[in-house]
């Protein structure tokens, strides 16, 4: 399944960029995309695994950038 | 400016303010004859750590918490080591305080940052403008009453009511209703379209006149409007080389920048070469100016900016890449029918015998042709101005690959080729016009010619001229049709080169030839209307699809997607291409060139921290100004 969330407060295009790194390595994410410009999302997990995939990718988010907030 | 950025300008007034104030006690001397000597420097030193502090922590804390995570080379990372060493340099008293500058530092880049917050903010709201073409629902008929329902639960085969003034949300095909519809955002075009029950629509364009009942053929997601904003979207995923190249230089250049300022730093006091506190306060001065984020966010904000300029012409461009590639392109191939002609037929000559007029003629063959339904008779009877009538028409019948026989108010009507007029004997005149001619003769006496030709694109002289100015060396034309037709149009358009009479895995034939010719990084593009070219877009440098609207097979296959059939856009494509490039360029020289500068005169000593600053957040923000040039287009 691949679905699109909105990144409020993105500030960095470099951290956008760590952010997604980082994101890939989490255990169950198929692909991870941030774009920075467009402020959004975009990720790509197993169907069943989705929501928990998520609340792991939310959780980290709230580590690395805790100004930015993923819009569900 | 949103709330965050009002919060954060407001710090940054108040520190500024304070940091004034600091600033003329300390050079009026009031500390000294309050504290003496040394305590004024540890009172000014205090005095300055207040509008640091209000202007910097959350740059202090972002740096502390990256450190934490074992990430550290950043901006706050930098700017934290750079304005503390500079608060340090306190405990070197031989030297000059530099507590202001440390304040100051921390202060001008907020100050910077803020501005580049700014700039980002407004071209993403470009940016959304730019792609503020979905509707977000769809007006669907239930018991009588209009209900607004989100687009995506509309099922195929669903009727939606299109309002005017609305877009239409969905595609699908008029039941009911006329109107005029404004494909502007889809294509560039200003012209509104007319439609009515059975013409098929697609979404993204606005209803502009009627009421519009609508039968949807796809479901939202795979809509038109749909397929094109993800394909917009998706564009920044095929990075340009530029662009991985100054992702793989931003990962070399910040380490290699901070490694460089330890080195100053420390290396040169070691060897004796001067006080440390003077190669210290370089060493920070280098550190400053180490952040490449004016190329990381202005490379691929100029990218996308071209990419989402294109896309208000109708011109869909698949991946930054493609734009870098339709930059250097070189050579253009081009599908004759469909792509430099309209691919209709058309009556482009009617040549009468002496003594008969054109209407006579045109009568005489419309009415032959009265039964016919034939590409060739259409465009006849396209062309006769007045209406046929069937009840003057007996006997019509074809002559087997010659042409038609009829009796038209009881006279007999041939209309077709030489060999026709020879088989009945009529004495016909030879015709020097390249296309289908058709003669006319009426109980065996001749009246004369028609001639009818696919017609040459109203634009497509210029666009050569536009692809020839713009540097394209070669324009070359491929073609299925006979040669004497490809050379008639290639001679009026002002083709460089042509091959006839190509079956279709010639053409991959040929472009592979023509791809063998290139030199020097040149790069091919073919231009195909997309129905049967596949293989030969796929093959190219960069495959343009034209005429698309609408059109999947072609969306798919092509690198680069021209919603309509006007060839002059491939000429629009290629400017806004080089545009493009030439901005990404001119930062990334910009950007480079300045931060050498500023870091040689930081290692000669002769940079202070003020500058340093400006190599840093100024550069950034000139770079991300110009970026947003990309994406101004001129729609003429």
């Amino acid at each position: 399944m691949r679905k699109s969330f909105k990144l409020d407060e993105i500030d960095c295009a470099n951290c956008a960029q760590k952010l997604e790194d980082a994101i890939n390595k989490l255990d169950g994410v198929e692909q991870a995309r941030v774009n920075f410009l467009l402020q959004k999302l975009t990720l790509t997990a197993a169907d069943d695994a989705f929501d928990e995939v998520l609340a792991r990718v939310v959780e980290l988010t709230r580590q690395v950038e805790p100004d930015c907030e993923i819009i569900r | 400016m949103n709330k965050k950025q009002r919060k954060w300008r407001n710090r940054i007034l108040i520190a500024l303010a304070i940091f004034a104030v600091v600033m003329v006690i300390d050079e009026t001397g009031v500390l000294g004859a309050a504290f003496g000597k040394p305590g004024d420097v540890y009172a000014s030193f205090v005095l300055f750590l207040i509008p640091y502090l209000i202007a910097g922590y959350d740059v202090l804390i972002k740096a502390a918490r990256n450190i934490r995570r074992g990430d550290a080379f950043d901006e706050a990372f930098l700017m934290t080591v750079a304005t503390i060493g500079a608060f340090a340099m306190v405990i070197f008293p031989d030297t000059d305080p530099h507590m202001a500058e440390g304040a100051a530092v921390m202060l001008f880049y907020q100050v910077g940052e803020l501005f580049q917050s700014y700039a980002v903010g407004q071209s993403r709201k470009s940016i959304s403008e730019l792609m503020d073409i979905a509707p977000d629902y769809a007006n669907i008929e239930r018991d009588g009453k209009l209900v607004e329902v989100d687009p995506d639960e509309v099922q195929v085969g669903d009727v939606i009511v299109v309002k005017p003034g609305e877009r239409v949300p969905i595609d699908g095909v008029v039941v009911d209703g006329v109107s005029q519809l404004d494909t502007a955002a889809l294509t560039g075009e200003s012209v509104p379209r007319h439609v009515e029950g059975g013409s098929e629509v697609i979404s993204g364009c606005i209803n502009m006149t009627g009421m519009l009942h609508v039968r949807t053929t796809k479901p939202f997601g795979e809509s038109t409007v749909s397929r094109i904003l993800e394909l917009v979207e998706n564009a920044s995923e095929k990075k340009a080389r530029t662009e991985n190249f100054i992702t793989r230089f931003a990962r070399i250049y910040t380490p290699a920048v901070v490694f460089a300022a330890l080195a100053l730093a420390v290396l040169p006091p070691l060897l004796g070469l001067g006080a440390w506190s003077d190669w210290i306060l370089r060493g920070l001065t280098f550190l400053v100016v180490s952040c490449p984020c004016a190329l990381v966010i202005s490379v691929p904000l100029s990218f996308f900016g071209g990419i989402g300029g294109a896309s208000r012409l109708g011109i869909l461009v698949k991946g930054s890449n493609y734009l870098e590639l339709l930059a250097k392109v070189d050579t253009v191939v081009f599908d004759k029918t469909g792509t430099l002609t309209n691919g209709t037929f058309d009556v482009v000559a009617i040549r009468p015998a002496d003594g008969i007029d054109e209407s006579t003629l045109l009568e005489q063959a419309a009415h032959a042709e009265a039964f016919s339904d034939h590409p060739i008779a259409l465009s006849v009877k396209q062309a006769f101005a007045g209406a046929v009538d069937e009840t003057r028409v007996a006997d019509a019948h074809e002559e087997s690959g010659h042409g038609v026989a009829a009796r038209v108010d009881g006279r007999q009507v041939l209309v077709g080729n030489d060999k026709l007029m020879a088989e009945h004997g009529v004495a016909y005149r030879d015709c020097d016009m390249v296309g289908t001619v058709l003669h006319v003769a009426v109980d065996g006496r001749y009246l004369g010619h028609i001639v009818i030709a696919d017609v040459v694109k109203d634009d497509a002289a210029q666009t050569i001229r536009d692809l020839h100015a713009a540097g394209v060396k070669r324009c070359v034309m491929l073609t299925g049709d006979r040669a004497d037709v490809a050379a008639s149009v290639a001679s009026e358009i002002g083709l460089d080169e042509f091959h006839a009479q190509l079956l279709p895995e010639d053409k991959v034939d040929a472009v592979e030839t023509l791809l063998a010719g290139e030199a020097n990084g040149g790069k091919l593009a073919f231009v195909g209307d997309g129905i049967n070219d596949a293989p030969v877009l796929t093959r190219a440098d960069v495959g343009i699809a034209m005429g698309a609207m609408g059109s999947d097979a072609a969306i798919e296959a092509a690198d680069v997607v021209l919603m309509d059939d006007k060839p002059s856009n491939i000429a629009h494509a290629m400017h806004i291409a080089r545009k493009t490039m030439r901005i990404v360029w001119q930062n990334i020289v910009f950007a480079l060139g300045v931060k050498i500068i500023i870091l040689l005169l930081a290692a000669l000593g002769i940079a202070n921290m003020w500058l340093a600053v400006f190599g840093d957040v100024g550069v950034a923000f000139i770079a991300i100004l110009n970026a947003m040039r990309a994406m101004r287009v001129d729609k003429s």
